[in-house]
């Protein structure tokens, strides 16, 4: 069986950058991904990526700002790493090739986001996730003898020997429906966050949580999981996203009455308060009466304030979506928005390596919780995130294996998940259809699990969670084939949404205060005397034990939050 | 203010299918749907695949023309079936009914699925894909011009959907062609001050014969595409980098012949077919014909030019003189290449920036920088 000193699941910004370190360092590594990598949801990152490399700048401003954005609830030791670390990361970026837009005196430009003190975000026009990730695949190409490729290739789950460390996976190639067990001496999942649990959701329908609840069924501790983070702008017609960076160039959020509200809500920052703060301005806007259009659930973006020249060079993908998705032209008028889901801050728990506590495997990226988002994360913080703890996990990954033999395994996994997949695809039509499920998962999520929550609501989600996760059990798919058959793999996708909605639900009953992403409206007060402490998931048996670990801080205490 | 709620109608969608596990042809498979007018053809595979078959076969990620994960055809033409609308796909079906299929020029695994790594991903890989910058690097960022980047930004902006490779002609006749989603990759090195090996890819990709001069100038890759990357001309500039700019004569003569195709339509209004093969191989001028490579290619040209003659689709006294036109129409001629060849720097059709912009509408189009330009 094929064999490698670090295994990459997932081939996004983390799982790329991940394999580039690890082969650097000297290690043999193989990349794994169920698409091919130039489709990894890093790809839709639109508004860039924060490092403060301006000169009248500093890290510590950048950390302070993470942290208050994370509502305190970040760890300030990770946060440090990551801030401190950034400005030599995205140097690295552009000298391997990232496009980076300029100034006149050719230097990186710097554009303004949400929750920053200055403007600290370098930028490719609005397509930053996919410039970079391009790039990294040209990277990839360009190692091709150090990292080997398995692209279109599932996996179905993480092994352990016998003395618990994770040894490799069990995955299907797709395109052939051949299964096999590949080894390695370390496993680093970088295979993204949940979105799909939710419907809508401006995420891939691919992002699945599929890291996650396959670390959770080994014993991985998940951390976080109630801080789910909605987006203030996306489109009210079907969830796209419209990009921060769009209030970043200066546009503006108006109710019905042309009111631009976020005076009400954050004098000083306006629209470029946190995303959490910006998301319940127009959630409370629109439960008021104020909201815009036919059934008042939306809110007007008005970019027609940016000239329109720097729209079209600085803001273009957003300016064809309008067009296309919308039938707007943002140049000319205003288009209507709302929050929507869009990350999870939560994930799999990891220390500042991007270590979990299970020997051998590593997260990093949105699948992971190190955790420097906290309660919320700032904008063009995810891309630092995936970038830093995707190189640190691979260079500490390939450390480790070199000072290891391969850990033996078996095909006994093979054997369970080639009589798995046999099974689902043998159902008998008489239970419910994958997708029937699915559907209700995500509409469940978003009504309950949202920007507004309380104990009865989030209850009640809890049952259908459950309800579905039994349903989900004998769901009925109708592709009986080998060759890319994507309706096996979304019968056991849905398995892993589940999971991840499960330890959602379940945390944010838990946290009975209001924090970041997690807003109770029976529990409306931050309440750090109680609450300033990680909420951890773990499997026991068959369902979801809660513990808690400590806040790392170091500089900062927690103070209020004010925009 | 544009409100797009408009009541859901009813679609039907005809699908290409073919399994490679069942021995049989590929068929066609009909299911309608309902949605609102303005939603994609992809939301509507996704609900035939939800509601009525899983099997269906398509890739897809973003639903928002990012990802580039769902190319295919709609009704014969080449495009991301998220990218395009269930109304204006029916109004321009033949029947009213949506046909979708797999891209072309590419092998189909199953159903809308093709192997992108067979035809498209080894083409890219042909292109040296990576920056070429291998001196100490600064201790910050290159220092590079503002515009180089926006430049170069276009053809960042593809997303390796493979749309322009599904229906361009040229690797149609050729397979071997490089093709122009690969050839807009090499573009975005070849445009990138930092790239260190600029001469030797344009030697590379000149005087490979499946290179920049194997491109028929069909615009086909540029109506394909749905990020604006014109990848044609991305080509072009890629050639007037190489000719004009490198001063590389390629082995295949396309420079020669490039520059010979604007020397006659300058001096004669219009094609001078016979001058054509000369000049291409022998050298620009009207001695070009003396040149022994310039005397075997007419050679063997001669049984073309006779059946020409033949079926009379061109006289001896063209072959000899030329093409005539009245003299105003000649001056004119003359003028728009006085015009364009009077200006400081090259005018560079750049369509990344797309739209009117307020301030260009005052400057005649094709006049002023190369950004902000009018698609």
């Amino acid at each position: 069986m094929p064999a490698h000193d670090v295994l990459i699941i997932g081939a996004g910004l983390a799982g790329q950058r991940a394999a580039l370190a690890a082969a650097k360092a000297g290690a043999s590594v193989a990349i794994l991904s169920k698409v091919h990598p130039v489709r990894s949801h890093s790809v839709a990152a639109a508004g860039g990526i924060n490092a403060a490399i301006n000169v009248a700048d500093d890290w510590r401003s950048h950390a302070y700002d993470t942290v208050k954005g994370s509502d305190f609830l970040g760890d300030q030791d990770a946060i440090e790493i990551m801030c401190s670390e950034a400005p030599k990361e995205v140097m690295h970026l552009e000298h391997i090739g990232v496009t980076f837009h300029r100034n006149d005196s050719g230097e990186l430009d710097l554009r303004a986001f949400g929750g920053a003190s200055m403007k600290r975000t370098a930028y490719v026009a609005d397509i930053t996730g996919q410039a970079i990730l391009h790039v990294l695949y040209e990277q990839l190409m360009k190692h091709h003898e150090q990292v080997e490729r398995y692209e279109e290739w599932f996996v179905t789950s993480l092994l352990q020997d016998d003395s618990g460390r994770c040894c490799g996976v069990v995955a299907r190639d797709v395109r052939s429906g051949r299964m096999e067990t590949l080894q390695a001496k370390n496993v680093i999942l970088a295979c993204g966050g949940a979105g799909q649990v939710y419907s809508p959701t401006t995420n891939a329908l691919i992002v699945t949580g599929d890291g996650i609840a396959q670390a959770y069924r080994i014993g991985a501790p998940l951390m976080d999981m109630e801080m789910v983070q909605y987006h203030p702008t996306t489109l009210v017609e079907n969830g796209l996203l419209i990009t921060e960076g769009a209030r970043g160039e200066g546009a503006t959020l108006l109710n019905s009455e042309g009111e631009r509200f976020m005076e009400k809500y954050a004098p000083n920052k306006m629209e470029l308060a946190s995303r959490d703060v910006v998301s319940r301005a127009e959630q409370t806007e629109i439960l008021e009466g104020r909201g815009v259009g036919a059934n008042k659930d939306g809110i007007y973006l008005d970019i027609t304030k940016v000239p329109r020249k720097r729209t079209l060079e600085a803001l273009r993908e957003i300016v064809n979506i309008g067009k296309d998705f919308a039938g707007v032209d943002i140049t000319r008028e205003p288009i209507m928005i709302r929050p929507g889901q869009h990350y999870i801050m939560g994930g799999v728990k990891t220390d500042v390596n991007g270590a979990t506590p299970i020997e051998g495997l590593y997260a990093a990226g949105e699948v992971a919780c190190v955790s420097v988002h906290g309660g919320n994360r700032l904008g063009a913080n995810s891309l630092l995130d995936t970038l830093i703890f995707g190189r640190r996990a691979g260079e500490h990954a390939a450390a480790r294996a070199a000072s290891m033999g391969l850990p033996d395994t078996s095909d006994a996994q093979l054997r369970e998940d080639v009589a798995t997949i046999d099974a689902i695809i043998a159902r008998p039509r008489t239970g419910r259809r994958v997708s029937e499920i699915k559907q209700e998962l995500g509409e469940t999520m978003n009504q309950y699990v949202a920007v507004y929550r309380d104990q009865e609501g989030l209850e009640q989600a809890h049952e259908i969670v459950k309800r579905l996760q039994a349903e989900s059990k004998d769901a009925y798919i109708d592709d009986k084939g080998a060759v890319f058959n994507q309706d096996v793999l979304g019968a056991i996708e849905l398995g892993y949404m589940l999971d991840c909605a499960e330890a959602t639900v379940v945390a944010a009953i838990e946290r009975k205060e209001s924090r970041g992403a997690q807003f109770r409206t029976d529990f409306p007060e931050r309440n750090d005397a109680e609450w300033l402490k990680h909420i951890d998931i773990s499997l026991n048996g068959d369902g979801p034990q809660i513990s808690y670990s400590a806040v790392t801080m170091t500089q900062w205490e927690p103070e209020e939050r004010k925009y | 203010m544009a409100e797009t709620h408009k009541p859901p109608e009813r679609f039907t969608l005809r699908m290409r299918r073919y399994d490679p596990e069942s021995g049989e042809a590929p068929y066609w498979d009909e299911h309608t749907i309902e949605l609102e007018p303005h939603r994609s053809v992809l939301e509507g595979i996704l609900q035939a695949k939800a509601k009525f078959d899983g099997s269906i076969g398509i890739r897809c990620s973003c639903r928002a023309a990012i990802c580039g994960s769902c190319g295919v055809r709609i009704n014969g033409e080449p495009g991301l079936a998220c990218h395009t609308h269930l109304d204006h796909a029916r109004a321009s079906s033949k029947d009213g009914v949506i046909e979708v299929e797999p891209m072309g020029n590419m092998p189909v695994i199953k159903d809308m699925i093709v192997d992108m790594d067979a035809v498209h991903w080894k083409k890219v890989q042909r292109v040296t894909p990576w920056l070429i910058n291998e001196g100490p690097q600064p201790e910050r960022e290159h220092l590079v011009p503002r515009e180089s980047m926006v430049d170069i930004t276009q053809t960042m902006a593809c997303i390796q959907c493979g749309a322009c490779v599904s229906d361009c002609l040229a690797m149609e006749v050729d397979p071997g062609f490089i093709g122009p989603a690969a050839l807009a990759k090499a573009y975005r090195f070849v445009g990138d001050p930092r790239d260190e090996e600029q001469r030797e890819r344009l030697l590379d990709l000149s005087e490979d014969p499946q290179g920049i001069y194997d491109c028929t100038h069909c615009f086909k890759c540029v109506e394909a595409c749905p990020k604006d990357v014109n990848p044609m001309g991305q080509i072009m500039r890629l050639r007037r980098i190489a000719g004009a700019d490198q001063h590389i004569n390629d082995q295949n003569n396309g420079h020669r012949h490039e520059e010979t195709v604007v020397t006659l339509i300058k001096d004669y209004g219009l094609l001078h077919e016979a001058e054509m093969i000369p000049r291409s191989y022998g050298g620009n001028s009207w001695f070009g014909k003396f040149h022994p490579a310039a005397g075997k290619e007419l050679l063997s040209s001669l049984p073309v030019a006779i059946r020409g003659i033949a079926k009379r689709k061109m006289s001896i006294k063209i072959a000899i003189f030329g093409h005539k036109i009245p003299k105003q129409d000649l001056n004119a001629v003359k003028r728009i290449y006085e015009k364009v060849e009077s200006k400081p720097e090259r005018y560079e059709l750049n369509l990344y920036v797309s739209g009117v912009d307020e301030d260009a509408e005052q400057t005649p189009v094709g006049v002023g920088s190369e950004e902000g330009s009018a698609k």
